[in-house]
């Protein structure tokens, strides 16, 4: 319970209000996972991990701008410290993967939290049949780790689909809802696993989506976002119906959170 | 003549469409291409045509008042574009261009408009046809009003 001193080794601006913490001395995690990142004097967050779970000596936090604990890790640079506890939570159903075509639903920066999962599967490429993603942002502007896509498609033959909420001229892209990229991609609905992280209502109709092309409800993994505070289910801060968002999930499979997903003020 | 009745009887639009209101159809269908960055319609035309887009992308474009033209929408291969044709008074409310080249299959609205009238099952069918489309795309616009990846990013 107590964090560990950790060094910022490298900050790398992804976006407008957007950014990784490279931060000194690696750890084991699984995809899926996250930290909490001690911002001293002013606060602790919960933070996916978002880079490659086989790399050591770096941990990887992909973080946005948004309340007074992340404005904070923003203004954090090389040789800072900052506080880690973790990592906490379920992981991806990675090992369950295997021998299907694997479905990453990300929606803003729900694909921080993916990409330690494509880095896995990409890792053992063979093992899995079609590998999918698609990816809304809301402009071109908010688009994460772009530079990565061109060598997921070309070395692993992953279908890569971006698509954003609206766009100017010079934007060649898709524009519209992640769900409509689905047509467009090849995969085998009832011999594939999805994973999707980004806003619930995102995912709801994700979804929906999915179910009606013939995918099973157990075939589906969501990410939950709740208010975390101890990380470790003391606190009951996160609880969602029957469970802990820090212990039990963030990831779940649908079958699991089926009757209390989208139930309001849960 | 090579007709578009198989072209047509094969696409999700027209699936299972029985055939003398297929052939009705086709005798209102014609192939069209439209390089990149030519407008298919613009705002306020007469919308006497729809498509289905057999290759390439066509955005949708909105443009506010002394601001750039937005994308609001982007369809491709396999989806339809345009159903003003349908609804009085027949104009167009945004415009569309063409991305990339693109090629589509146009129909001509007037003449169907027409023989839906003559035919009401035909009208029926492609009602039935088109109304999901619209649901699905007022569905879409409505979560992208939402606005559900937060905060806007600066324009540039």
């Amino acid at each position: 319970m107590v964090p560990e001193l950790r060094r910022v080794k490298r900050v790398k601006r992804d976006t407008f209000d957007t950014f990784t913490l490279m931060l000194e001395g690696g750890g084991v995690f699984l995809p899926g996972q996250f930290n909490m990142l001690y911002a001293f004097g002013v606060g602790e967050v919960p933070i996916s991990l978002s880079g490659d779970p086989a790399e050591t000596g770096l941990l990887h936090h992909t973080i946005r701008d948004v309340g007074a604990v992340t404005r904070a890790l923003t203004r954090l640079k090389r040789g800072s410290q900052v506080g880690v506890r973790g990592p906490f939570g379920s992981a991806w159903p990675i090992e369950a993967c295997r021998g299907k075509d694997v479905v990453l639903m990300a929606g803003g920066i729900g694909l921080a939290p993916l990409r330690p999962a494509i880095y896995s599967l990409l890792k053992e490429r063979d093992r899995y049949g079609e590998i999918v993603l698609l990816y809304g942002a809301r402009t071109r502007q908010d688009l994460l780790y772009v530079e990565e896509f061109e060598r997921w498609r070309g070395k692993f033959g992953v279908q890569v689909r971006v698509t954003v909420d609206s766009a100017g001229r010079g934007w060649k892209g898709n524009v519209g809802v992640v769900t409509t990229l689905l047509p467009r991609v090849r995969f085998e609905p009832a011999h594939a696993l999805t994973m999707i992280c980004g806003p619930e209502v995102m995912m709801r109709f994700s979804i929906l989506e999915l179910k009606s092309l013939g995918m099973e409800d157990s075939n589906i993994y969501v990410t939950l976002e709740r208010n975390m505070k101890c990380a470790v289910g003391f606190c009951g801060h996160c609880q969602f119906g029957p469970a802990f968002i820090c212990k039990d999930g963030p990831v779940f499979s649908f079958e699991r959170v089926r009757s209390i997903f989208g139930v309001r003020e849960l | 003549m090579k007709t578009l009745e198989p072209i047509l009887a094969e696409h999700p639009f027209f699936k299972n469409l029985d055939k003398r209101h297929l052939e009705l159809v086709v005798g209102c269908a014609a192939n069209v291409r439209f390089d990149a960055g030519r407008f298919v319609f613009r705002e306020g035309e007469p919308a006497d045509q729809f498509y289905l887009i057999r290759q390439g992308k066509v955005a949708i474009e909105i443009s506010p008042p002394q601001g750039e033209p937005i994308i609001m929408q982007t369809l491709s291969e396999g989806e339809i574009l345009g159903w003003s044709w349908l609804v009085p008074p027949y104009h167009w409310q945004f415009d569309a261009q063409a991305v990339e080249l693109t090629r589509a299959i146009t129909l001509d609205g007037k003449c169907l408009r027409e023989k839906c009238q003559e035919d009401h099952g035909l009208g029926y069918e492609l009602l039935s046809r088109l109304v999901p489309i619209i649901g699905k795309s007022m569905e879409a616009a409505r979560l992208q009003l939402l606005d559900v990846y937060g905060d806007r990013a600066p324009r540039s």
